[in-house]
């Protein structure tokens, strides 16, 4: 366990070091954020209804999307520490062979929180409210840090499989684009029948509409039970995989 | 009881064999040379001797601890300098060096740190990072990574591959060094001469076997007689690198 911490300071030093990653990580959501309130938001007003809060509205997809994008860099720090050998010189040391592992679980936890908290600070300057309470916001902290957590094991696979550092975070591309076909920026009302369909049963939805609600003071209806088993049911299958390649390469 | 004891040692990646029953000892305090060119199956061992690596049969011991049954207590007596420097480019030489002493349960990690800095020669460039660092630096800074938490074996897999003249004589001298300390290393390489020049014993490994092992003196004996010749001896292009920039081949 302490080793884990040790190994969690060195990756949390490298994110501070390279403030690319933080630009990017951060920056890409803010952007769109800025894009889709400023730029199309006012177009989206007819179909939400005047009193919809767009920023309010929209935030949870930003957040999953700032979230698939961070846990791609997992997946990167990964590669590197495997091509670099870092991972066997850890491996030859007589220490736990998990500790490398949860080290960079750990350290995609705490990194994408820290996004997803400055994320709500620039939504806050932008007009977001939120009329929830503690328990309400537990609840939303608690599921997005479930989806960090589902997407980092998803990360994990291909940071120790991949063949080139492209493949490493190329899982991430397909998860950052879920969310527009989801409920995330546009009702799912509006879309064509088959996207319609796509789009209310895929697992952004229901992770959207559940921390929307969380957020927005509204009940939360089985939607929260639905977010949860895609999650959890996402995450033991990736955990199960990532684990068994973990042990299973020579290092 | 020798530091390390390899017997009938195989290992397959599918149907290509790579070792095919390596035996041999090395006894502690020794330098022991494994030379094979490209393929010869000197990496595998080497993963296979500091537990990274299953092997497919034969027995293999290092300080007494066999590394398939005891790899914990084998993992506490050994250090691996792998094929490509292991350092932290993000982090300083001195951070790389805490960061191995805490994992390794060093008592006081930033004192260790320092010694082995000036130990190494590295003291100028401890608060820059790795990644700034020439090949030659950084094969220190690794092996120097590699002598926390004192361990008895230490495992340098081509030490001197890809660096540049001045970079190999820096890693000799650093190894000759670490000799005096006691510790026994098995080094692989693929120059003779890095062979002929560090190591007490060398054993040359081709298609997986052990084909000729023993002191420089005794390989030499294995061939005929020397028969003097007189030759011009020209200046290597080594000779002449060195010279010209200015650093004498010691």
């Amino acid at each position: 366990m302490s080793k884990t911490g040790v190994l969690f300071g060195r990756l949390m030093r490298h994110i501070l070091r390279s403030p690319d990653t933080i630009i990017t990580v951060a920056m890409l959501p803010i952007a769109m954020m800025l894009l889709f309130v400023y730029v199309f938001g006012g177009a989206m007003k007819p179909s939400l209804g005047e009193n919809v809060n767009y920023v309010s509205y929209m935030l949870p997809g930003i957040l999953l999307i700032a979230i698939a994008s961070g846990t791609s860099y997992t997946a990167f720090r990964m590669y590197e520490d495997r091509e670099k050998g870092i991972f066997q010189r850890f491996a030859s040391m007589p220490i736990p062979r998990s500790a490398a592992l949860w080290a960079h679980v750990l350290t995609s936890l705490v990194s994408n929180m820290i996004t997803v908290a400055i994320i709500f600070a620039v939504a806050l300057l932008m007009g977001f409210r939120s009329s929830a309470g503690i328990l309400e916001w537990l609840a939303a902290i608690g599921i997005l840090a479930l989806f960090t957590l589902t997407l980092t094991w998803v990360a994990v696979v291909p940071g120790i499989t991949a063949k080139t550092i492209d493949g490493a975070s190329a899982f991430s591309y397909p998860i950052i684009f879920l969310p527009f076909i989801s409920s995330a920026f546009v009702p799912t009302e509006t879309m064509p029948a088959a996207v319609r369909w796509f789009a209310e049963n895929q697992p952004v939805t229901s992770i959207v509409n559940t921390v929307r609600a969380l957020l927005n003071g509204q009940t939360v209806g089985s939607e929260i039970w639905v977010a949860l088993a895609w999650c959890v049911g996402i995450g033991a299958a990736f955990w199960a995989l990532a684990v068994r390649s973990y042990r299973g390469r020579g290092w | 009881m020798s530091a390390i004891n390899v017997s009938g040692l195989r290992k397959s990646f599918g149907s290509q064999t790579v070792l095919d029953g390596v035996s041999f000892a090395v006894e502690h305090g020794e330098v022991f040379a494994l030379l094979g060119s490209n393929g010869a199956g000197k990496t595998t061992a080497i993963k296979i001797l500091s537990t990274l690596l299953p092997a497919g049969g034969g027995t293999a011991e290092v300080c007494g601890f066999d590394v398939a049954k005891q790899a914990r207590k084998a993992r506490e007596a050994i250090s691996l300098t792998g094929q490509f420097a292991a350092v932290d480019d993000i982090l300083t030489g001195r951070e790389n060096l805490i960061l191995v002493a805490k994992l390794r349960g060093v008592k006081n990690p930033a004192q260790a740190a320092d010694s082995l800095l000036d130990r190494f020669g590295l003291t100028d460039a401890a608060n820059k990072r790795a990644g700034t660092y020439s090949g030659g630096m950084t094969r220190r800074l690794d092996i120097a990574m590699s002598m926390l938490g004192s361990p008895k074996v230490v495992f340098l897999d081509e030490p001197t591959t890809g660096l540049d003249p001045d970079g190999r004589l820096e890693v000799w001298k650093t190894v000759k060094e670490l000799v005096g300390s006691g510790v026994t290393v098995l080094l692989t390489t693929q120059y003779l001469e890095e062979a002929e020049q560090l190591a007490d014993v060398i054993a040359i490994l081709r298609g997986g076997k052990i084909i000729v092992s023993g002191t420089l003196d005794e390989l030499k004996k294995l061939f005929p007689p020397a028969k003097k010749e007189y030759v011009e001896k020209q200046p290597t292009l080594e000779e002449i690198f060195l010279a010209v920039t200015g650093r004498e081949g010691k």
